[in-house]
């Protein structure tokens, strides 16, 4: 276990050591800060059926900044230790390959996490100049903080499997990048194609990240996407771990 | 200390090292030569777990590197080749990080990366990016890397690759001294180096060891052991045929400067023939400027061996 935080500090470390970091750290905070300001602004002209903190969640912009930073955060994993050779000193270090995968994934939702604590202070602020709560109520912050926590958590260990195929970084992000927006916009055929059938249409909807955010952000926990984003990320990781064992055999 | 019975590693298309025995006992300082892509940093890449052999197994400190490689590497300090290291973290920092990953218990970890950092010349970079360091101090956060966690043996793979003459008599010097306390195994292209350092040597090459002995039972058993290099002004006689026939010469090549002439006498192992020649050339009355023998290095026992199947 000690290993395993070892090889954690170092990998949550290392994010901060390099540019990119700050540089989606810089990035998310300018889409999100103009999702809350462009979503206020329209609320302030009329009477809507929905709360701040729903109308933040569920808007294109977010999504957009969404689904572009996981490829970012999850692209130089093991990617850059393959290009950099210190994949060596690594493994021939009395360490388990299952410790280095798992260290990696969670280095990469520790900084993931980061990322969310800003958008706290939003609705913090928000509260404290009108006087009024941002949320109808404190489980609509629990749940849509839990879904971007379970859909986080889904996304990055896509990110890790595409990092691992590959010793470029570049293909690293391309990889993880179009399987993340597929998945994403399988959710949408359904708002898209009006002419499906409705089981497909239904089918489709419990993939729906959108539909699930809809649900979670109004306060509903559901525990669907729970199970659902919990085991996918477990095959992901044990998909990871065999690919990251059989290099052994490929070199 | 390390046992290796009929390694063999084949990569998709060729083999890169075929049937390898050997063993190295504890203490003993080992050199593994052999020209390039000779398969010196797979054997030691395999040694180290890095990657499973396709036959054959080996095993370091009693602990076979395939069923009990976590035991195996605990016991292993290794350097591979070009030293890999991450850029963006502090050399302390670096070896902190190295202490704890191989198990160094917590509260010895600034004992041991101290310990390390004077013993590798480390001590002015300490706070530097290694990033930012030259080759040499590179290589030696290499070698303090695998020390920190007071392994028994030590593999290094080319130590002094890329270091100017300064700092390859540094880091030989340091591996003189780790040999008294370390058992290790390691490859260079620098053969002075080996003969300076090494208790014995294993060449290896195209995938087999070709030799492995102490560097001067090879340098005995050696045929062309070392020559005689005689200058002479011979005026009309032919020098290389008279000199051919003196006993325990074996070839004869000539060179010319003007009236100089320098013969280079290729002699039996072991024969002395200086005396001879220089009667001859009394006899002859040839003015002599030169006349010395060659000791015979590591480089020819090793171009012997390595070049026999082009010749």
């Amino acid at each position: 276990m000690r290993k395993f935080f070892t090889l954690l500090g170092r990998e949550v470390r290392s994010y901060f050591y390099s540019p990119i970091a700050y540089v989606v750290l810089v990035f998310f905070l300018v889409v999100s800060g103009a999702d809350f300001y462009l979503q206020l602004s329209f609320m302030n002209g009329k009477p809507v059926g929905y709360s701040v903190q729903e109308a933040f969640f569920n808007s294109v912009f977010f999504w957009f900044a969404f689904v572009l930073i996981f490829p970012l955060i999850t692209m130089r994993l093991f990617a850059e230790e393959f290009k950099l050779g210190t994949i060596e000193p690594l493994m021939t270090a009395p360490v388990r390959d299952w410790q280095v995968v798992l260290s990696k994934f969670f280095g990469a939702l520790v900084f993931y996490i980061t990322i969310w604590i800003p958008t706290v202070l939003y609705f913090a602020i928000f509260q404290w100049v009108t006087k009024q709560p941002a949320a109808n109520s404190l489980g609509a912050y629990f749940g849509a903080y839990l879904m971007l926590f379970l859909l986080g958590m889904f996304y990055l260990s896509i990110g890790c499997l595409a990092s691992v195929l590959t010793k470029n970084q570049i293909v690293a992000a391309i990889i993880s990048f179009c399987a993340i927006t597929l998945l994403f916009f399988l959710g949408l055929v359904s708002f898209i194609l009006l002419d499906v059938s409705s089981t497909t249409r239904q089918l489709l909807g419990y993939f729906s990240a959108i539909e699930q955010m809809g649900t979670l952000s109004r306060g509903e926990i559901d525990t669907r996407p729970m199970v659902l984003y919990t085991s996918m990320t477990i095959v992901m990781l044990f998909l990871t771990h065999q690919v990251f064992q059989s290099r052994k055999w490929r070199l | 200390m390390i046992k290796v019975e009929n390694l063999t590693k084949r990569y998709a298309g060729h083999t890169a090292i075929k049937d390898l025995s050997f063993e190295v006992g504890k203490g003993e300082i080992v050199g593994f030569l052999g020209p390039n892509g000779a398969g010196k940093s797979t054997t030691m890449r395999i040694l180290s777990s890095f990657m499973p052999p396709t036959a054959g197994r080996a095993s370091i400190a009693g602990f076979d590197i395939f069923e009990q490689s976590l035991q195996a590497r605990a016991h292993l300090g290794y350097m591979p080749e070009n030293v890999p290291l991450y850029g963006d973290m502090r050399v302390t920092e670096y070896l902190d990080y190295r202490a704890a990953l191989k198990g160094v218990p917590h509260r010895r970890i600034a004992e041991r990366v101290g310990d390390v950092k004077e013993l590798c010349g480390l001590k002015d970079v300490e706070r530097k990016l290694i990033g930012a360091l030259s080759k040499g101090y590179r290589q030696r956060v290499g070698l303090a890397d695998a020390l920190v966690h007071e392994p028994d043996l030590l593999i290094l793979d080319e130590p002094t690759s890329g270091l100017d003459p300064n700092q390859i008599r540094q880091v030989r010097e340091l591996i003189k001294n780790l040999g008294k306390q370390h058992t290790i195994l390691l490859s260079t292209h620098i053969l002075p180096e080996v003969e300076m350092t090494c208790s014995r040597v294993i060449i290896i090459n195209k995938g087999r060891i070709e030799a492995s002995d102490t560097p001067e039972n090879l340098l005995a058993e050696i045929r062309t052991a070392g020559g005689v290099l005689l200058e002479a002004k011979v005026g009309s006689d032919n020098g290389a045929e008279e000199l051919k026939k003196i006993t325990g010469v074996r070839d004869v090549a000539t060179a010319a400067d003007g009236e100089w002439q320098t013969f280079s006498l290729r002699v039996e192992s072991g024969a002395d023939v200086r005396e001879e020649v220089f009667q001859l050339a009394a006899a002859r009355r040839w003015s002599v400027r030169e006349l010395s023998q060659r000791r015979a290095t590591l480089e020819d026992v090793f171009v012997e061996l390595t070049h026999a199947d082009d010749a």
